[in-house]
Order: structure tokens, then C-alpha cells, then sequence
């Protein structure tokens, strides 16, 4: 053999029309769970700054609320955490080698499960904001 | 002495133009096969009732023109249960004799044609062109190429070396704790044990779900799920006995084993044998788990 070529990532990404309920499954959880871990600094950084009184606290959360943005934002959170939630659920199922040839199906009723409970959630979220 | 000299050279002169001539009668009688068969090809055009076009990933290091990476497309009148394999075949003997692909049983037996057909990993010769179509049947244009994150040794071949060298990492073949006694004593398995190590005994060692796999694309030392799935054929089977099987768990359950595996299932949805890989890796994890943690 004189020379072989490297096609590098071929299929990979670019292909993502192409991809499979697991690989999916794979992509949302992954994104799901730094978005979480992104959240959880935020959360952390905002509220102890927000710890110096009770007014200054009760200031902060009201301040967040009054924002439209913020609201909205809530509602994606909920979203977030619940699939990586229900899709954590599936992979557990999928450790004890429960239903593995139901995997694509599992992970359809966690994305429509997601929906549902985000949808049902909105008007808690937004009350009073809009 | 000089007459000598010249009669030598004459006679080399005289053989040299007997070889060239059987040479240049020897291509022109190639030349006379292939306008045949590419004239063939026209009337099949002609005749046939669905034409697709077969779009091929070409590369050849060896030839200075073929150097960069193309596709040809050339067009295949369709047969009734034409396979990707047949489709190659026919472009090979009509168009384009120097079209590169391994192929051998034709019958999804040896694997040796696995290709990346339309965007997935499919055996050449198991997939009918028929089933890559919508509703309406034949598709207007299959794609072929070789097997991704797969080094392109000449157009469809990829060298696999590296796929080669997971499988054997595992140790693939049966190597009992103890040996019967008797000279003829059969080493029995149970009917049980054997359909439980059935469908990883169907591996074909294609080296489809090592290049669908994500994972194996990215960290070059893991060792994929053909060869963990062979891996568990050994593991599993009872009449290797406890010490055999300590020692294969410890090679799976290494840093860059089973535990890379993420469980996005691309390898079990492009197995063409039907193999449960994602299960088989899922069920030696927790082997792997059962035999380190003791609550004892």
C-alpha cells in the first residue's frame, strides 16, 4: 500500500439528518446536561450575592421575575431538566438491559412527555409577567 | 565480430517488436472488450424499464489523475432483485474495469462488502436497491462509498488493519480452563448457554458498526463493539470455565473496554446480522460491575 486517504469525519455531524433515535437520544442528553451544569454555576454565582438580607434576597428574585426574559427562561430550564430527567430514567432501563429493542420508543415518550409537562407548565410560569 | 554484434542486436530488435506487437494486440483486444461491453451497457440502457444512476466515491493514489477524491456516477438498468454489490458489479464489467471494491460470497456470509450506502453502513450484497427507494421502488441515485473514519486504501477498499487488530485484542477463540480427559470426549455445551451466545456467534467481522460508531471514531484505542461482542461469546460461554473468563473481564473492562460506550445504539441499528450489540456490551458492563464490587 503507497497511500491511503483519510476521509476524517465523514458522516459525523454533517449527516445529522441521517441520524438515529439513539444517536438522538445521545445528542439531547449531552446537551441537556451542560446546559444543567451551566444553570447550576449561574444559580450559584446570582444567589450568593443575593444572601446578605432578606430584603436584598427578596430584591434579587422579584428583580429576576419582573423580566419577561427571565420567565421564558424558566420555561426552557423546565424543559431541560425534565427530558434529562425522563431520558436518564431510559438509560437507566438501558444499564439493567430492560427493553432495549423498545429504545427509539422510550425515547419518542420522553420527548413527547417533555412537551406535554412544559406545555402544561407554561401558564405557572408566565402568570403575571405577560 | 561486428556482423555478430549486429545479427544479436537484430534478433533482440526483431523479439522486442514480436513482444510490443502482443502487446499493442493485447490492448487492442482489451479496448474491443470494453466498446463491447460499454455497447452492451447502451442497449441495456435502451431496454430497460428503470434506470438509476450509481454514484461512486473514487480515489486512486497510484494514478496521478485519480489522486483526488471524486465521485463518477454511471448509470445501472435495474433487474428484478438487484443488490447494491450487483449494481457495482455491473458499472465494473460495463464502464469502468479499474472500480475497486472487495466483495466475495455474495451471500452476507463472508463480510467483506461493507460500504456506507446513502448515508449508512450496509452490506453490499444483503441490500436490495429496491429497499433504499421511497413507496415508489427504485431510487433515482444510490450513493456508495467506503466505510467512514476507515483510512481509503483505492476507491471502495479501506484498510482494516486497526478493526483487525480490537478483534484480536480480545483474544477471540475458545481456550478452556480444563481439557477432557478422554482423547475423543466432546466438550458439551448446554442448549441454554448456547442461545444465549447464538446471536453474537453470527459476526461476519465486516466492520460496519465499528464505522458507525461515534465513539470508535474518536478514541482510537476503544475497543469497539465487534470486538466487545466477541469478547462476550467467550465470556459468556460456561465451558470456558472461572479463571478463563476472570481473565477475559479484565480485558474488557479496561479503561478504553465497555465503559465507552455511550449507548447510542448506531452499531446494533447497522449490524447486518441482527446482532444485539448495544444488549451484549449493556450485559458485560454489569458483569464488570458484579466483579469488582463485593458487599462481602
Amino acid at each position: 500500500m503507497s497511500q491511503s486517504y483519510d476521509r476524517g469525519l465523514v458522516e459525523d455531524f454533517g449527516r445529522w439528518r441521517e441520524f438515529s433515535a439513539g444517536m438522538w437520544a445521545w445528542i439531547f442528553h449531552k446537551f441537556t446536561g451542560w446546559v444543567l451544569i451551566g444553570y447550576l454555576f449561574t444559580h450559584i454565582a446570582v444567589l450568593s450575592t443575593a444572601t446578605v438580607g432578606t430584603t436584598a434576597y427578596t430584591n434579587t428574585i422579584s428583580g429576576l421575575e419582573s423580566l419577561l426574559v427571565v420567565r421564558f427562561l424558566e420555561v426552557g430550564l423546565l424543559a431541560v431538566a425534565v427530558f434529562h430527567i425522563l431520558n436518564g430514567l431510559r438509560l437507566l432501563f438501558v444499564d439493567l438491559g430492560v427493553g432495549l429493542e423498545a429504545q427509539d420508543k422510550s425515547f419518542y415518550a420522553s420527548l413527547v412527555l417533555t412537551g406535554a409537562i412544559v406545555v402544561a407548565s407554561v401558564p405557572t410560569f408566565l402568570a403575571g409577567a405577560i | 565480430m561486428s556482423t555478430q554484434v549486429t545479427e544479436q542486436e537484430q534478433a533482440e530488435a526483431e523479439e522486442e517488436s514480436t513482444h510490443q506487437r502482443r502487446r499493442l494486440a493485447e490492448k487492442a483486444e482489451r479496448q474491443e472488450v470494453r466498446d463491447r461491453m460499454r455497447e452492451r451497457a447502451e442497449t441495456d440502457l435502451e431496454r430497460a424499464d428503470t434506470v438509476f444512476d450509481l454514484k461512486v466515491f473514487r480515489y486512486d493514489p497510484d494514478i496521478p489523475e485519480k489522486e483526488d477524491p471524486r465521485f463518477d456516477t454511471f448509470p445501472v438498468p435495474f433487474t428484478k432483485g438487484m443488490t447494491v454489490l450487483d449494481a457495482l458489479m455491473y458499472a465494473r464489467d460495463h464502464y469502468d474495469s479499474s472500480l475497486t471494491f472487495r466483495h466475495s460470497c455474495r451471500q452476507a456470509v463472508c463480510g467483506s462488502d461493507a460500504l456506507f450506502v446513502n448515508g449508512t453502513q450496509h452490506l453490499g450484497c444483503k441490500t436490495q436497491v429496491v429497499d433504499l427507494g421511497d413507496s415508489e421502488g427504485v431510487p433515482g441515485q444510490i450513493r456508495v462509498e467506503p466505510l467512514p473514519h476507515q483510512e481509503v486504501v483505492k476507491d471502495l477498499v479501506v484498510d482494516m488493519e486497526h478493526f483487525y487488530d480490537q478483534m484480536d485484542a480480545v483474544e477471540p477463540y475458545f481456550d478452556a480452563d480444563e481439557l477432557p480427559s478422554g482423547e475423543l470426549e466432546e466438550q458439551r455445551q448446554t442448549r441454554e448457554n448456547r442461545e444465549k451466545i447464538k446471536m453474537s456467534a453470527r459476526c461476519i467481522w465486516c466492520g460496519a458498526c465499528m464505522s458507525s460508531c461515534n465513539i470508535a471514531a474518536g478514541d482510537n484505542e476503544y475497543l469497539g463493539p465487534a470486538a466487545i461482542n466477541k469478547a462476550y461469546k467467550f465470556a459468556m460461554d460456561d465451558r470456558e470455565g472461572e479463571n478463563r473468563k476472570q481473565e477475559r473481564l479484565e480485558i474488557i473492562e479496561q479503561e478504553h473496554g465497555v465503559w465507552r460506550c455511550q449507548t447510542q445504539f448506531s452499531c446494533t441499528e447497522v449490524c447486518p446480522k441482527d446482532i444485539p450489540l448495544t444488549e451484549h456490551i449493556q450485559e458485560l458492563k454489569r458483569e464488570a460491575v458484579k466483579n469488582n464490587l463485593k458487599f462481602w
